[in-house]
């Protein structure tokens, strides 16, 4: 892989279909680690990976993936794919399933066997090796196409929706998998509209929506704005407005106001502006936010 | 040894046919109507006209006759069942997403088509050549009548097969299995109508007609196929008297 391009790179890349914008401008870069590419359902997160392989083709823009063109085979020879709407070829069995992609990546026959044993141990699926993938469920079914992404330990791991199919222990499982891939160095990519799974793995992520990126970084970085609850009484109008600069405003239930998107060493400043104004301060609670909470707030402005 | 990507998929096509049970649906249904002919043949001994047994002549010409009513429906059956099963080929990969798996590994699509093409192809020339030949000497067997031009019957046959599956191919990369099937389906009826519309034009002369029919032979040349392996199975006899022509064709042809 050539040094200089990171593993997974997009620049400007668009993709329409007729009238509807899938991708808009998306520029992205990975060099490492676990990336998490989040967005609601139909933000353009699938056709961002299927860009990446060359399974369809940007209107505009360029890129690499794994140090090779989109779709090349220099690009997909080192790469593992797990795709979103996954059904393997019910009449095999999970043995030939692996075999077939063996033979496809080309990896050398007399490794195939080992290969298949350790994929199947990983995923979890050791004692059902030979059964056909017809009588798989769901989750069994994707966690073969996991294996079917794993064979050959690749340098890139795109990974749609990996957890769609999977009960609770599934996720765990399929977590322990990503978190593993990323000690061996391998660059995955994960996309997914489920907030918990990003959080708990991703190191970096980029928020999508309607083909666009509204939100890209570490994800620390990107949870660092955090909020404040405050209960006061007697706030005036006038209050109201001199507090709003320090963030969004948002009326609880109970009369609690939380303010959005403050930086921590401005709550000092906010509870005096709040008592200067004339109301009295029965409770100031700083919060941190949550992905989910960053990501509808990202989503509604 | 490890095999080119086309060959990978080819005989990934093989072997989904045998394990779907397609296999084994054609090859009992093929041994039904081989039994079903060599029934019918044998009787044709016990047929009288007066209460006097058939002229050998006669007996030639029927047994000729049913020989050809059984090719055309397994004709019929190769090239619908090639039909339904090249409709989906691709269409059905991709809608449940293993053609996104497969194409993702180091594999072009180039490679990919042919390969489907290939198994395809593979699955039709294996029965079509296995059916029609048990079907020949089974009849010869009985009757102790061989058509005039089997090889080239078998030509005819396999390449109408061929043509159909590869229309049907295109359209499933393309169309849903369904829509491509019955769009091939429909196509190969409306070939057939033509040849029998352009028959019917040169026999009264008349051009236009004619031409609807070469045309439709030229967009899908299955029917014209058809009629190749016809005139590959009929007796020489039976040409001379319908062409009314006599025996000049007669001895044109056994030269």
């Amino acid at each position: 892989m050539a040094a200089t391009s990171p593993p997974i790179q997009l620049e400007h890349v668009t993709k329409r279909y007729g009238n509807v914008v899938a991708l808009n401008d998306l520029n992205l870069s990975v060099q490492e680690g676990v990336f998490g590419f989040l967005g609601p359902n139909g933000a353009g997160k699938t056709t961002a990976v299927k860009i990446l392989l060359g399974l369809t083709r940007a209107t505009s823009g360029s890129g690499s993936l794994a140090g090779g063109a989109f779709g090349s085979k220099g690009s997909l020879g080192h790469i593992g794919y797990l795709p979103e709407l996954f059904r393997y070829q019910s009449w095999l069995t999970a043995r030939e399933v692996l075999a077939l992609h063996c033979e496809l990546a080309r990896i050398d026959p007399a490794k195939w066997s080992t290969e298949i044993d350790r994929t199947l141990a990983i995923v979890g699926l050791a004692d059902r090796g030979t059964s056909r993938v017809g009588t798989f469920s769901k989750g069994m079914q994707q966690r073969l196409g996991l294996g079917v992404a794993l064979l050959d330990d690749p340098a890139v791991v795109l990974l749609d929706e990996p957890t769609s199919a999977l009960d609770p222990v599934g996720r765990h499982d399929v977590r322990e998998i990503i978190r593993a891939l990323r000690e061996r160095g391998t660059v995955v990519f994960l996309n997914s509209h489920l907030l918990s799974e990003v959080e708990q793995v991703c190191d970096g992520v980029a928020i999508v929506d309607r083909g666009k990126v509204i939100a890209q970084g570490k994800l620390d970085e990107l949870l660092g704005t955090s909020s404040v609850r405050v209960r006061a009484s007697g706030l005036s109008r006038e209050g109201r407005t001199a507090i709003a600069r320090f963030g969004e405003l948002d009326d609880g239930a109970d009369g609690a106001i939380t303010i959005r998107g403050i930086d921590r060493e401005r709550i000092p400043d906010l509870v005096s502006a709040i008592v200067g104004a004339g109301a009295r301060v029965y409770a100031v609670e700083p919060q941190h936010e949550t992905l989910e909470e960053r990501f509808l707030r990202l989503l509604g402005q | 040894m490890t095999m080119t990507p086309a060959l990978v998929v080819a005989r990934q096509v093989v072997r989904e046919a045998a394990r779907r049970r397609l296999l084994l649906a054609l090859i009992l249904l093929t041994i039904v109507v081989i039994a079903l002919t060599v029934w019918g043949v044998s009787r044709i001994d016990d047929l009288r006209n007066a209460g006097q047994p058939l002229p050998e002549a006669q007996k030639k010409t029927i047994v000729s006759q049913l020989l050809i009513l059984v090719m055309f429906m397994f004709s019929w059956v190769l090239s619908l069942a090639a039909v339904f099963i090249a409709a989906p080929a691709i269409s059905g990969e991709l809608e449940s997403g293993i053609a996104l798996a497969l194409l993702a590994r180091p594999m072009s699509r180039a490679e990919y088509v042919v390969g489907k093409w290939l198994g395809l192809v593979t699955l039709v020339v294996v029965y079509g050549v296995t059916a029609a030949i048990i079907e020949l000497v089974a009849v010869q067997v009985v009757s102790g009548y061989l058509p005039p031009h089997p090889v080239e019957f078998l030509g005819f046959l396999l390449s109408e097969g061929v043509v159909i599956l590869t229309f049907a191919l295109m359209l499933s990369t393309r169309l849903a299995g369904m829509v491509g099937g019955v769009i091939a389906a429909i196509l190969f009826g409306i070939a057939w109508m033509g040849g029998i519309v352009g028959g019917v034009g040169a026999a009264f002369n008349n051009a236009t007609i004619t031409h609807v029919g070469t045309a439709t032979k030229l967009i899908l040349p299955t029917d014209g196929l058809w009629r190749g392996a016809v005139w590959s199975l009929e007796p020489s006899l039976v040409i001379a008297a319908q062409s009314g022509l006599g025996p000049a064709v007669v001895r044109s042809r056994e030269v």
